[in-house]
């Protein structure tokens, strides 16, 4: 039987002619990722194993963005365990402040991942490089610490779901819908222990920044990893950026998927997932007016270049509402300085938008926008658990930059073709 | 034996130990606010080899590992779900910690009963019903590890061995 894109790139890093779902493989790693919040945790674990030696210090990847720039004492001490192990093992990726972007914003930015690679991170959203075509998944700091020591990891072969597109998006259609409706088809563990495959002719549409979000929130439907063919935009992406020979897999025709889920483009509208799940989706439409405190637009998940030409395109020459904090957060430094080349960053200041440098922080609740009791956020990040960002009595709603900037604007979940004209 | 907590579907690592906590990862710091966000009761009631059951998907989102380490910390012996979150379920695993999947268990147990568990077998015996339910077992692999104690020390152990 034949292979998917998952158990082709498994099986290259297993060193084995095939694998099947359910087969336990030890696979060697391309990248071995951990953030200010898991890799203290890991060097624990390291240690406390009496390891000595990382498998490759150009292999692995410390990005201290989750609390930084540091909220705390507490915080800061994690940063400085984090950095004194980098610095030990002379770990050839630290990204500190100054330099350092949202993990998975940066790590594809500076040609880390790539096509046909094994990754694995401490982090759940390390899923985001199957748009690249590499196999990528969240682990935890146990899994990290294996994998700095020994350049391997074991993984369970999953089985896969196909995801076919087709059709064309609609304006004001993103990435962020076309997973936000995938979640509400096929629910939070719709996708548990699986890859999600993505096909189809509708993948061409896609641009790179619509694949790096879809492919984020595979997580969020359970999934191992979600991965994308590689074509024209991934290599015109990865031109000048990944200095490593790119290893283009591509699925068998008679590879085995357990179900297919078919999404036309063409239908798809702006979509938004209510508290608290991400697979309790909504059209947007169908929300218009609800009130808001609060709209994010940043994360692993949106933080863009061109997600903030999309929350600039509705927020230029217009002003939040009153009463509405609007917070926005480049992913890296490069979209930051990029940002304001475009005056998009002149666009959010004139709007009356707070900034900020890059962070991870109102996302999980980290600092940079934390919410109190009874407050209500639209944002452009992944998980809108209970207390998520903030009280345990504050609510997230999940949407794409143009609907937050659009809600910004108004005051309340409202669609970008409903506001008024700007003069 | 121990009592059981018993939790609906999706119970998710946010809940479990909320982000505002990670910033101090000692063991015994996460278990002070172990599933603060879903039953603040919780650290005050639980007692050591107390059961937690969950519903489907049990530790969804974030791949923080002091989930698992807080809900060992509290003295929880074991989690019962009818599914887990993949990454949840091997940070458990890697950890040392025993975890079961059991549907019949994660639905008929009632919050509160007494349980047993067998873990050689994994035969979960509800002591206030009498009624005993079969967990699947664990592939060899995964065995090996958390007899050993947890990934680290497995894969010590046979790094020994091959030398």
């Amino acid at each position: 039987m034949g292979m998917t894109m998952t158990q082709k790139i498994l099986a290259d890093h297993a060193n084995l002619p095939s694998v099947k779902a359910g087969d336990l493989v030890e696979a060697k790693l391309d990248l071995v990722l951990g953030n200010d919040v898991t890799t203290p945790v890991a060097v624990d674990v390291f240690e406390e194993a009496g390891l000595t030696k990382v498998f490759d210090k150009d292999k692995i990847a410390i990005v201290l963005d989750h609390y930084t720039p540091c909220k705390d004492i507490a915080s800061a001490n994690l940063c400085a365990t984090a950095r004194a192990f980098a610095k030990k093992h002379g770990i050839t990726h630290l990204y500190d402040v100054g330099e350092v972007g949202i993990e998975h914003a940066l790590l594809p930015e500076k040609g880390l991942v790539g096509p046909g690679d094994c990754i694995i991170g401490a982090d759940s959203h390390t899923c985001t490089y199957g748009a690249l075509g590499a196999f990528s998944t969240g682990v935890g700091s146990t899994d990290m610490a294996a994998g700095m020591a020994s350049g391997e990891n074991w993984f369970k072969v999953p089985d896969a779901i196909q995801v076919v597109l087709t059709g064309k998006k609609q304006p004001y259609v993103t990435g962020k819908d076309v997973i936000l409706h995938l979640i509400g088809m096929i629910g939070v563990d719709g996708a548990l222990y699986r890859s999600l495959e993505f096909t189809g002719e509708g993948v061409a549409e896609l641009s790179m920044d619509d694949r790096f979000t879809i492919a984020n929130m595979a997580i969020e439907a359970g999934a191992k990893n979600g991965i994308f063919p590689v074509d024209e935009k991934t290599m015109e992406y990865i031109k000048d950026r990944f200095p490593r020979e790119p290893k283009v897999f591509t699925a068998d025709e008679d590879a085995h998927y357990e179900s297919v889920v078919e999404i036309d483009l063409n239908t798809l509208e702006p979509t938004v997932s209510m508290p608290h799940l991400p697979s309790n989706t909504k059209k947007a439409e169908e929300v218009r007016g609800l009130h808001i405190d609060q709209a994010v637009i940043g994360s692993c998940t949106n933080g863009r270049i061109s997600d903030l030409r999309a929350a600039a395109e509705i927020l230029k020459g217009r002003h939040v509402a009153e009463g509405v904090r609007c917070i926005v957060i480049p992913a890296t430094q490069e979209i930051y300085l990029q940002s304001i080349k475009e005056g998009l960053t002149e666009i959010f200041l004139a709007a009356g938008c707070a900034v900020s440098t890059p962070t991870c922080g109102p996302c999980l609740g980290g600092h940079m926008g934390v919410m109190s009791a009874g407050e209500r956020a639209v944002a452009t990040t992944n998980r809108n658990f209970v207390g998520r960002m903030g009280h345990v009595e504050s609510e997230v709603i999940l949407a794409s930059p143009y609907v937050a900037a659009a809600s910004a604007v108004a005051g309340c979940i409202e669609l970008p073709c409903n506001l008024p004209e700007v003069n | 034996m121990g009592k059981v907590f018993k939790y609906g579907d999706n119970v998710d690592t946010d809940v479990i130990i909320p982000a505002r906590y990670l910033n101090a990862p000692a063991p015994e710091e996460l278990a002070k606010h172990c599933m603060e966000d879903i039953d603040a009761e919780f650290t005050k009631n639980v007692k050591a080899g107390d059961i937690i059951i969950g519903g489907a998907n049990f530790g969804c989102g974030s791949s923080r590992e002091h989930a698992p380490i807080s809900i060992r910390a509290c003295g929880v012996s074991c989690v019962i779900a009818s599914s887990f979150a993949r990454i949840f379920y091997r940070n458990a695993i890697n950890i040392g910690f025993p975890i079961l999947e059991c549907p019949e268990a994660a639905e008929k147990i009632n919050n509160g009963d007494e349980v047993s568990v067998d873990f050689s077998t994994g035969l979960i015996t509800d002591e206030t019903t009498g009624e005993t339910f079969q967990a699947a077992a664990f592939p060899e692999f995964i065995n090996n590890i958390i007899e050993h104690g947890g990934l680290l020390p497995y894969l010590k152990a046979r790094q020994e061995v091959s030398e």
